[in-house]
Formats: structure tokens, C-alpha cells, sequence
């Protein structure tokens, strides 16, 4: 009778923060020997809804179904007890541990009181012969190889909850036979009936071991399919979206004002760094809105960190205005007014305690050095002066900007840099988790700088956004520049044909 | 105005709580805030605190700066043993004034330079990377002063201790003029508004070109400078060098000075201001103690207690329920929220 | 000059062989607990200076404090077959076991300083001072000095639950116990350091009406004491007449202050333990005769009329 149900369904399932709403009306159905992917770019609510399933956090909204019962896991042991068992990317097992102390802690079998350690042993032997693992299990843990570990994560989640195993970026740190062999495994407890639920940003991966795909973006659902009727490019612009068309930029009428804007100014050549971008040329123009786009781990970030100095390239040369320039450091790219607003405004952008007025006139400080302050009433005037332009809310220059909203917070670690009047400005996922009025608002902004000559790289997952706002698109795949679109190439479906690897991107 | 009136609320706990503690001493030892003029120098226990709080006001101006890049420096103990035993050195050799104040000033930057080395080139965590000198410092101070207690009679030296000029007692010139100057430096140049930001977030603040690195070392160097002070204060004060004791704990009651000041351990905001009255705090009960006349058994368990009550009395629990925080702290949980929902 | 190279050459040889001969010769191991203080370098000294008075030969080991050093040092002796063996124990416990590898080798044992927790057959003898005797010579001074006057006492006590704390106050109030006109009306810890000394010496002034209330400070070392004669100099005091000064461990620098009028009385805490202790051994080894258990040295008291400063430069050079 159970048979008929699906083996862990979702309905419905809302979850807020503090009143920002991180995943709304989202369902989610599991079936039994199915392996399911659930895909999404950073923020679209992929590990809050994992977290819920698997007990670490409450939803607020919604219904879950183990096996047709109604079930309500309100921790991680309870979730744990219904069958439902997670591996995280950070393999949550004890290093100092042995292996058969990891695979049967807080349950180790027990004789007169005392642990039995033999019994424990040979379970522990047998347990993982079922995953093809013949290893000593009384050596420590950190004597073994991530990828073994993994599964000896695996074994234990499965031993311990059996129905439905959860992965977190399973893969982020394996090598491909690594994956190969951990993929037998998986296929394995398919074939035992256990319903696997797979967070991964590696599309191949997907397409090779995936029954079906579940895809979230900006906290909803955008659809579930079956793997087999979904071509890439279809998945692609699910992940992405693309339902704001109607703002993309006229480019049809563009290809001769780009000319127009003259010699590029700024021109990085041949510039990489091993294990982070291949080398790459990007020339960017006064005036000129680059936009850079790609999955998430494809390289977008950073590309960034190297325009900027944060990274320091390992290859090729920047140049500006014809002059050799080096970019080894922040404070370098800075002194040839260059600005960047990084993609985790907490932990890269805002410096929470400090008043907003502090955080706007940061960077022009830093420049001008400690020698040289800016006066309280200077400061006084930028900030209100940037305050009232972008209007920031509330519009208390005193307050500490831990205190202001997400918007409101990236208005003014963009209003850090302008005040630096920088000549190229770098937006790191400019909008990600500010609501739909700043949303817009930032877009206009971006229009109205470069209007005024200065230069843009913006990196963004909307490619609505990047449409809507840049003169040519970067796109990245795999940690490489593939295609370059302009003119009428630029358009959502042509940078998704780009990602995919199967558009034809005629000589720009 | 309204900068005195936030400059007042910021101070008020700590004022308030330096009122109650001397209050308390005069009831138990009458005669306590009497301050006279005998032999044309001010004279009174209050005058007593003032003097005796330099070695830990002075290193507390230090402390402070490095506290707010997020650091810790356990070594300005062992520096003013360092410093002490290269005075009396000196001096005893001697060596004219300008050059013992020179060279001893020069040993304590060069002390808080190698602290500066450890953190911010080598990113050792600061309070390992300072307990290497605090245990080495005191077998440096040792070699200098070859084991002994090195006595000195050098009376302009020894000014410096137990001098006075205009009826003020030098020490009290000392301290009040470092913290003024450093105090100056801070908020009349961005050095303290840019040590706050790599404070609170040094990948931010570096992101923004903020050159952290720089001023971790000058926090330091400025830590050591101001042990260096000390460390001739203590030496001049009892005519000579004692490695085994000079500044002996002292860094401890400087940490707690600026935590009784108020500024947080985890860096950030800073207020040398409060954290003086911090340090007046400590030896007020130092010197409370000595004058009360309890039995020496009692003496930490007193200083223990009188700080749990202080601290406590200025825990955000209890500051809301008098009103020197207003409702920030609701907005603040709110903030957090939406943290853990942008992962 | 060769000729005068091969000369010395075999008047050393000579020398040496003269020694080795030598019936009288001792040689004996000392296992010093470090040099922490000034008192412990000069125990070094004199023990060195005593052992070279009697021609013993002494070899020297210093343990850094740390009884494991002490006890290698012991074995090793052991092995060299000293005649006997000084030690100045770090702590009091865990020596039974060398002790015993000592005696079956017959080799006497003699401690220094400091007691230890074994069996009183493992060792010869102990030299040490008594620490309340120290304080007991103190206040009997006091008591005598003053005659019949009334007289308030401040006292300086070392650190607070140090045995020489305990044991120095409890002695000095045995010393003026009979003397109802003395009483001590403030006592407070000083750590047994200079600028705690001062700084409480400058409190207690403050609370007995300015100092001229206070007859007499007694500290329990004499580093306080120099402290404290700075605090009473600061308030206008004359120290040593105004406010009488007695100290225990006699130090070179305290007799410079009585020199100059500023100090009144100390009591030695001598650094010559390796003396009756030398004088035990060869007791001992010659006549068989064996010492008692422990060996009080003298707690000597020093004033103005012992000559301060010839006794400063004696002290000068044992590395105080």
C-alpha cells in the first residue's frame, strides 16, 4: 500500500528569515532507487531546503511525507530515526576517531557495558565490504583519503537512517576515478532502492548519474524533471532564468556606438592564474558595461579577484592607457582607480560596526592614507551627498550599517567606491539578496555610470540582468573564457547556448 | 554638544563605577580623598592611585590599540623588564639622560616590531605570537641585568619615578601625556578610525585598500613603546632594575583594564578614554585594598569580586535595563537572521 | 719560552698527582637548584669558596629548576664515585629512590637549604636556617630597642601563603609577644619585591595619620624594606630615626641603607649552608661520627654597629 506513495515527498514547504523569505511554496518529490539532483546557483535556497528535510531547520509553511505518513523531523536524530540520512561537503565524521568508531558512534555495540570492540570491528569489516571497502578499521580516520572517507560517511548515514541519503557537493574535492568509484556506489544503493537526493554544481556529473533534476531559483521552484527529457540547454535556463526579457537592452542598435566609445583604456593580455582562470584578453572601453557570466564555479569570482589584485595573476600583463601597469594587490588596483563590490557583502564588503558614513568614506581613507584624514564635516557631506543620491535607508549616516537591510547595505559599499571616483568598477553579483526595488534601482545606477564615462565589469547569474545592462558579455565555462557576445549575439538564449558549449559564436 | 553628550554616554558606566568604588574606600578608610600639599607636592591617596596606576595605564593605551585589530599582547609585561634592565644599564654605566630614554624607547618599538613580524607577516595568532616574548623577555631582562637587582643612583633618573615638577607627581605627566598624544594621533589622523575597520573586518577593510598589515605592526610598535615608558617609570621608581618582578603580571590588569573600559575583545571600537578610567579603576582597588587594612589573604578575592560587578554591571542585560543602550539590540537579532539566510 | 711551557706542563702534572695522592682530598657533588634569586648565587659562591678553603674538589651542576636535571646530576656523581653529595632540593618529594642508589654506593648525602620528604636514613644530615628563629631575632630586637615606649608596627609580609611568610610573621610576633607596647597595626603583602614594598609602604603611611604614628616597620626581606625607605623618604619621613626599619635576609643593599642611617637591623639568612655542612662531612668521614639530623644555621643579626659598609663590600661579590 505504502508502494503507491512517493518515497519522501514535499509540499508547500516556506521558510523565512527574519522575515526574508529564503524559500517559498517549494515541493519536492523523492522516489525510491532514484537519484535526484537538486540544482540552483548560490542563494536559491538548495541547502534550506536540504536543511529542513533533514531536520536542522523548522519550516515555517508546508507538509513532508516519508512513505504517505506525514512526517515532522525537529532535529537531526529525529530525521536521522525516520531514514533519512545526509553526508555534507565537509564530511561530518570525527578524524581522531577509527573508522569503526566513526561508522558506530553514540550506537557502539555494547557487551556487560563495556564497548564491544571486537563485535564493533567486525560489523564495521562487513558494513563497508558492501561498498567494495576492504581497509583496517581500527586506523584512524585521518589516515584515509577524502574520498573514502565519503563513503565511509555514506556507509554510515545509510546503516543508520537506510531510505533516504542526502549529498552535499559529494564530489567538490574528489578526483575523476574518485567520482567514478563513488558513483558505483551510489548507483548500488539505487539498485537497493535508497532514494538519493544530490546537491552538485557539475552539470556533466548530473547528466551521468541523475534520474531527475529538481531546480530552485531565488527561493522557488522552477520545475523537476526527468533527466532523459531534459536537454542541457534547457536545464541551463532553468538554473538562470529568463523570464524578464522585456529590459534587455536594444542591441540591435548598438554595434556602432560600441566603436564609437574609442580605444580601449584598460586591457588585460594573455592574464591568468593556474588553478584558478586561464589566461585570458579582455580590453574594456571608457564608458563600456563588460558583463561577465557563467555556472556557478565556472570562474566568474574569480576572474574578479584577479582584475582586482586579490588574487595575483601568474601570467600576462595588464595594461592602461598603453602603460604597463602591475596589479599585484588590492591597494595596487585601487591606486589606478579601480573599485570592486564583492559578491559576500558580509564578510568581504561592509565592516558591520562601523557607522555607514564610516563605510562610505573606507576606501577614499585608505587611498588618501592615515596621514591625510578626512575631515568629520567632509565626511559628513559624502555621506549625506551619497546618502540622499542612492538613497539609502534609513537615512542616518550614524548608524552602524549591520544594522541597515541587504539593499541598502550594498548601496553604500557602492557608494564606497564612488566616491574614490573610480575609472573601472567591479560588481560582484551586484543584486544577489537585496529585494526587487534596490534590485532595480542599481541597474539604473550601473546605466547612469557608464553614461558618464566610467567603466563596468559586472558579474552576475541574471542573465536578465547582464542583457539589461552590459555592452558585451564574457561567458565562462569551466573556469575558462569560451565566447564573447555582443550586438545582436547578446541575448539570454545566446549566452546559455555559450555556457552549454553548443552555440555557434560567429566572429564578434 | 551632542559629541559631549555621546562621548558621555559611551563613558558614563565606567565613571560611574570609578565614583562607587572610591566612595566605598573613603567610607571605610576616612582621610582617603583628602588631598593636601606637603613638602610643595600634591599628597593623598588619590594622588597615590594617579601615580601608581601609570605602569598599568600606560600599557593600557598600548593594549588598547592592539585589542581593537583584534589582537592581544601578552609580552609588554616582559618588555618593561626589558626596558627597566636597559635603563639601569645605562644609567649605571653612565650614560647621559637623553640617551637611556633614546635607546630604552628604541628597545620597546623594536619588541612590539617583533610581535608585529609574528602576527601580521607570519600570521601567528597574536596571543601565541606574544607569548613567545612574554616568556623569553624576562630571560632577556635577566641576561641585561646578569641576575641581579641592578641598582642605580642617578637622582635625575630617578625623577622620572618618583619626581614632581609644579607639586604633580612626573609619573602622572607621563601617562596623561602618552595617552594625549596617542590619543591625538588616533583621532586627529585615520589611524584609529582605519585600526577600527581591519578590527571588525581586516578581508574587508583590505578589500577596500585598507593596508592592514601596517597597522597591525603600528599597533604593536606602539604597545611596546608604551611598556617601554612603563618599564622606566617602575625602574626609576625604586632605583633600580629587578627582572624577576618589574611589570610582573602587569599585562593582565591591562587586558582587564580595557575590558572594564569596555572595548570588546573582538576588536572594533575603541575608546582609549575609557579604557584609562578602566586601568583607574584597577589600582583604585589596588590601592583601596592597601589602605583598608584586610587581612593580605583577602586581597584577590576582593579585586575578583569588585570586577565581576563592574563587568556585570556593564553587560548589555543589564546596561538596557538602565538605559544606556537603547532597543538597538532587537534590529541587531534581526540582522543576524538574515546572515544565516543569504548562505 | 718552550722551556718555560714544558715547566708549567709538569708542574701541573705534578701538581695533579699530588693531589690524587692526597688522603685529605674530597671530592663532592653539588646539585644547585638554579640562580633564581640572589641569595641562591650567592650560596653558589660561598659553597664554591668554602670547598676551595678546605681543598675539596667540587663539581658544580645546575638543575635550571627542574628536580629531573637534579637527580641525572645525582646519578651521575653517583657514577663518578664522589665522596659525597650536596643537594639544595627543587621540591621535597620524589627523591627516595636516588637516595637510595646514593647509600648503597656509601656515599653521605647532604641537604641544603630546604627538607625533603624521605626517610631521615637516606641522608646525612639537612643544613638549613630556621625561618621562624629569622623572625624571632627580629622582634626580640625591636623589643629591646625600643625599651618600654608604645610603638606601632607596620609589617611587610612576603608573598601571601609563602612558607617564609608564614613562618618570618609567625616568628617576630613570638619575639615581641612579651612586649605589650608593641603592636603591629597594618600588615599587608608586599611580594617580597621592591615596588610592592613601596607602594603598600606608601598606603600604610597614608592611613596612620601620615606616617608619624608608625615606630617600626618590620619586613619580611629586605628588598621590601629598601622599598618601603623610599616610600617613607617620598613622605617626608626620615626612615630609620622617624620610622625604624627591620628585615630579615641581610642582602649588600640593605647595609648600604644602614650605612646612610636608613636601616636599623636585619637578620642573615646566610648563604654559607655548604660550611657546617662541610664540617659535618669530614666529621663524619674521619671519626665515623655521625651529625644530627639538622644543622640550624646562625640567623645572625646585623645593626649600625657591625660596620655596615665593610660587610656591604664583603657581600658585594657573592653574586647577590
Amino acid at each position: 500500500m505504502s508502494a503507491s506513495h512517493a518515497l519522501l515527498e514535499a509540499r508547500g514547504i516556506g521558510k523565512s528569515f527574519f522575515g526574508i523569505s529564503a524559500l517559498e511554496d517549494v515541493d519536492f518529490t523523492l522516489e525510491r532507487g532514484e537519484i535526484h539532483a537538486l540544482l540552483g546557483e548560490n542563494g536559491a535556497g538548495k541547502s534550506t531546503l536540504i536543511k529542513i528535510l533533514t531536520g536542522v531547520y523548522r519550516r515555517d509553511r508546508g507538509t513532508i511525507y516519508l512513505e504517505g505518513s506525514e512526517v515532522s523531523p525537529d532535529d537531526v536524530a529525529a530525521a536521522q530515526a525516520l531514514g533519512i540520512g545526509t553526508v555534507y561537503q565537509e564530511v561530518n565524521l570525527l578524524e581522531n576517531l577509527t573508522v569503526a568508531e566513526n561508522l558506530f558512534l553514540g550506537r557502539q555495540p555494547r557487551r556487560f557495558g563495556m564497548i564491544d570492540r571486537r563485535s564493533m570491528r567486525d560489523r564495521s569489516k562487513a558494513l563497508l565490504a558492501r561498498y567494495g571497502l576492504d581497509i583496517d578499521v581500527d586506523a584512524l580516520l585521518s589516515s584515509y583519503s577524502v574520498a573514502i572517507r565519503q563513503i565511509i560517511a555514506i556507509a554510515r548515514a545509510v546503516d543508520l537512517s537506510g531510505k533516504v541519503l542526502v549529498l552535499d557537493e559529494p564530489t567538490a574535492s574528489l578526483d575523476a576515478n574518485e567520482v567514478k568509484g563513488l558513483f558505483t556506489v551510489l548507483r548500488q544503493l539505487r539498485e537497493d532502492g535508497v532514494g538519493i537526493v544530490i546537491i552538485t554544481h557539475f552539470l556533466d556529473q548530473v547528466y551521468e548519474i541523475a534520474d531527475r533534476v529538481t531546480v530552485l531559483r531565488n527561493g522557488r521552484l522552477v520545475g523537476s524533471r526527468a533527466i532523459s527529457e531534459l536537454p542541457r540547454l534547457d536545464l541551463i535556463s532553468m538554473m538562470l532564468g529568463r523570464e524578464l526579457q522585456h529590459i534587455t537592452r536594444d542591441h540591435q542598435a548598438e554595434p556602432e556606438t560600441i566603436d564609437d566609445r574609442g580605444a580601449p583604456s584598460i586591457q588585460f593580455q594573455n592574464y591568468g592564474k593556474k588553478g584558478s582562470v586561464a589566461p585570458f584578453d579582455l580590453d574594456i572601453r571608457p564608458g563600456e558595461v563588460v558583463g561577465i557570466a557563467g555556472l556557478l564555479g565556472s570562474g566568474r569570482s574569480e576572474t574578479a579577484f584577479l582584475l582586482f589584485g586579490i588574487d595575483r595573476a601568474d601570467s600576462g600583463t595588464a595594461t592602461i592607457d598603453g602603460k604597463d601597469v602591475s596589479i599585484a594587490s588590492p591597494e595596487a588596483a585601487i591606486a589606478n582607480r579601480f573599485g570592486f563590490c564583492p559578491e559576500e557583502r558580509k564578510t568581504d564588503g561592509i565592516v558591520g560596526d562601523l557607522s555607514v558614513a564610516d563605510n562610505i568614506v573606507l576606501a577614499l581613507q585608505a587611498r588618501r592614507g592615515w596621514m591625510r584624514p578626512i575631515s568629520s564635516a567632509q565626511k559628513r557631506e559624502l555621506a549625506d551627498s551619497f546618502i540622499k543620491s542612492l538613497d539609502i535607508r534609513p537615512a542616518d549616516r550614524e548608524r552602524p550599517i549591520k544594522f541597515l537591510s541587504g539593499g541598502n547595505q550594498q548601496k553604500a559599499i557602492l557608494a564606497r567606491w564612488l566616491v574614490t571616483e573610480p575609472r573601472l568598477l567591479i560588481l560582484d553579483e551586484p543584486t544577489r539578496g537585496i529585494d526587487i526595488g534596490a534590485h532595480a534601482e542599481i541597474l539604473k545606477m550601473i546605466e547612469r555610470l557608464c553614461s558618464e564615462g566610467m567603466s563596468l565589469v559586472v558579474i552576475s547569474s541574471e542573465l536578465e540582468e547582464l542583457t539589461a545592462v552590459a555592452h558585451r558579455v564574457i561567458v565562462l565555462s569551466d573556469r575558462r573564457h569560451v565566447a564573447e557576445l555582443s550586438g545582436r549575439q547578446l541575448t539570454t538564449d545566446g549566452i546559455i547556448r555559450a555556457i552549454a558549449g553548443t552555440g555557434e559564436t560567429e566572429a564578434a | 554638544m551632542t559629541w559631549f553628550t555621546r562621548r558621555l554616554r559611551r563613558l558614563a558606566p565606567q565613571l560611574v563605577a570609578l565614583a562607587i568604588i572610591l566612595g566605598i574606600i573613603s567610607l571605610i578608610a576616612p582621610g582617603f580623598l583628602t588631598v593636601s600639599v606637603q613638602n610643595g607636592r600634591l599628597y593623598g591617596s588619590l594622588i597615590d592611585i594617579l601615580v601608581r596606576a601609570a605602569p598599568v595605564a600606560l600599557l593600557t593605551v598600548g593594549m588598547t590599540l592592539v585589542i581593537a585589530t583584534r589582537g592581544i599582547d601578552l609580552s609588554i609585561g616582559a618588555v618593561i623588564a626589558i626596558c627597566g634592565a636597559v635603563a639601569a644599564t645605562l644609567i649605571s654605566d653612565g650614560y647621559s639622560l637623553p640617551v637611556v630614554i633614546a635607546v630604552s624607547l628604541g628597545v620597546g618599538i623594536a619588541c612590539g616590531l617583533w610581535n608585529g613580524v609574528l602576527v601580521a607577516v607570519l600570521d601567528i595568532q597574536p596571543i601565541i605570537a606574544t607569548l613567545i616574548l612574554m616568556v623569553a623577555g624576562r630571560g632577556i631582562a635577566q641576561l641585561i641585568t646578569e641576575g641581579v637587582i641592578l641598582t642605580f643612583n642617578d637622582d635625575t633618573f630617578a625623577a622620572l619615578g618618583s619626581g614632581s615638577l609644579a607639586g604633580i607627581p612626573i609619573p602622572i605627566y607621563l601617562w596623561v601625556g602618552t595617552a594625549l598624544v596617542i590619543g591625538l594621533l588616533m583621532r586627529r589622523t585615520a589611524l584609529g578610525f582605519l585600526i577600527e575597520a581591519t578590527g571588525i573586518n581586516r578581508r574587508a577593510a583590505s578589500l577596500a585598500g585598507v593596508r592592514a598589515r601596517f597597522l597591525l605592526f603600528s599597533a604593536y610598535a606602539i604597545s611596546g613603546l608604551c611598556a617601554a615608558i612603563a618599564g622606566m617609570i617602575v625602574t626609576a621608581d625604586i632605583r633600580g632594575a629587578d627582572a624577576n618582578n618589574a611589570g610582573l603580571w602587569l599585562e593582565l590588569d591591562a587586558i582587564l583594564a580595557v575590558v572594564v573600559g569596555g572595548t570588546s575583545l573582538n576588536g572594533g571600537r575603541f575608546s582609549i578614554t575609557a579604557s584609562l578610567i578602566g586601568a583607574l579603576i584597577i589600582q583604585s582597588i589596588n590601592t583601596g585594598i592597601l589602605v583598608s587594612g584586610f587581612p593580605p589573604e583577602f586581597n584577590l578575592i576582593i579585586k575578583a569580586g569588585i570586577i565581576i560587578v563592574v563587568l556585570t554591571l556593564q553587560s548589555p542585560a543589564i546596561m538596557t535595563l538602565f538605559g544606556f543602550i537603547k532597543a538597538s539590540r532587537r534590529s541587531e537579532k534581526l540582522n543576524h537572521g538574515t546572515k544565516e539566510a543569504t548562505r | 719560552m718552550k722551556k718555560a711551557l714544558v715547566a708549567a706542563a709538569a708542574a701541573a702534572i705534578l701538581a695533579s698527582l699530588a693531589s690524587g695522592v692526597s688522603a685529605q682530598s674530597l671530592t663532592v657533588g653539588f646539585s644547585q637548584i638554579g640562580s633564581e634569586s640572589g641569595w641562591r648565587a650567592a650560596e653558589t659562591t660561598v659553597t664554591k669558596q668554602e670547598a676551595e678553603k678546605r681543598g675539596v674538589t667540587l663539581k658544580f651542576a645546575d638543575a635550571q629548576q627542574k628536580q629531573e636535571n637534579q637527580i641525572k646530576a645525582i646519578r651521575g656523581f653517583i657514577a663518578q664515585g664522589v665522596d659525597a653529595i650536596l643537594i639544595a632540593p627543587v621540591v621535597a618529594t620524589g627523591w627516595d629512590a636516588v637516595l637510595k642508589e646514593a647509600k648503597e654506593e656509601n656515599i653521605p648525602v647532604i641537604l641544603l637549604d630546604r627538607e625533603i620528604e624521605s626517610p631521615k636514613d637516606l641522608y646525612l644530615t639537612a643544613v638549613t636556617s630556621d625561618q621562624v628563629f629569622e623572625g624571632k631575632v627580629a622582634g626580640e630586637w625591636l623589643a629591646k630597642d625600643v625599651g618600654s615606649k608604645d610603638c606601632k608596627v607596620v609589617e611587610l609580609q612576603g608573598t601571601t601563603g609563602s612558607s617564609p611568610a608564614i613562618n618570618r610573621k609567625k616568628g617576630f610576633e613570638e619575639g615581641i609577644k612579651a612586649a605589650s607596647n608593641i603592636k603591629i597595626v597594618r600588615s599587608q603583602t608586599g611580594d617580597f619585591t621592591r615596588t610592592k614594598g613601596k607602594e603598600v609602604m606608601e598606603s600604610f603611611i597614608k592611613a596612620e595619620g601620615g606616617g608619624k604614628d608608625i615606630c617600626a616597620v618590620y619586613a619580611h626581606n629586605d628588598d621590601m624594606a629598601v622599598g618601603a625607605i623610599q616610600a617613607i623618604k617620598e613622605a617626608g619621613l626620615k626612615p630609620g630615626t622617624d620610622i625604624k626599619i627591620v628585615s630579615i635576609d641581610a642582602v649588600p643593599d640593605i647595609f648600604q641603607a644602614m650605612a646612610k642611617g636608613e636601616a636599623n637591623a636585619t637578620v642573615e639568612l646566610t648563604p654559607n649552608m655548604a660550611g657546617p655542612a662541610f664540617d659535618a662531612l669530614e666529621a663524619y668521614l674521619k671519626d665515623k661520627k655521625e651529625p644530627p639530623k639538622w644543622i640550624q644555621t646562625e640567623s645572625k643579626l646585623y645593626t649600625a654597629a657591625d660596620d655596615p659598609m665593610k660587610v656591604y663590600e664583603a657581600k658585594k661579590g657573592l653574586g647577590y
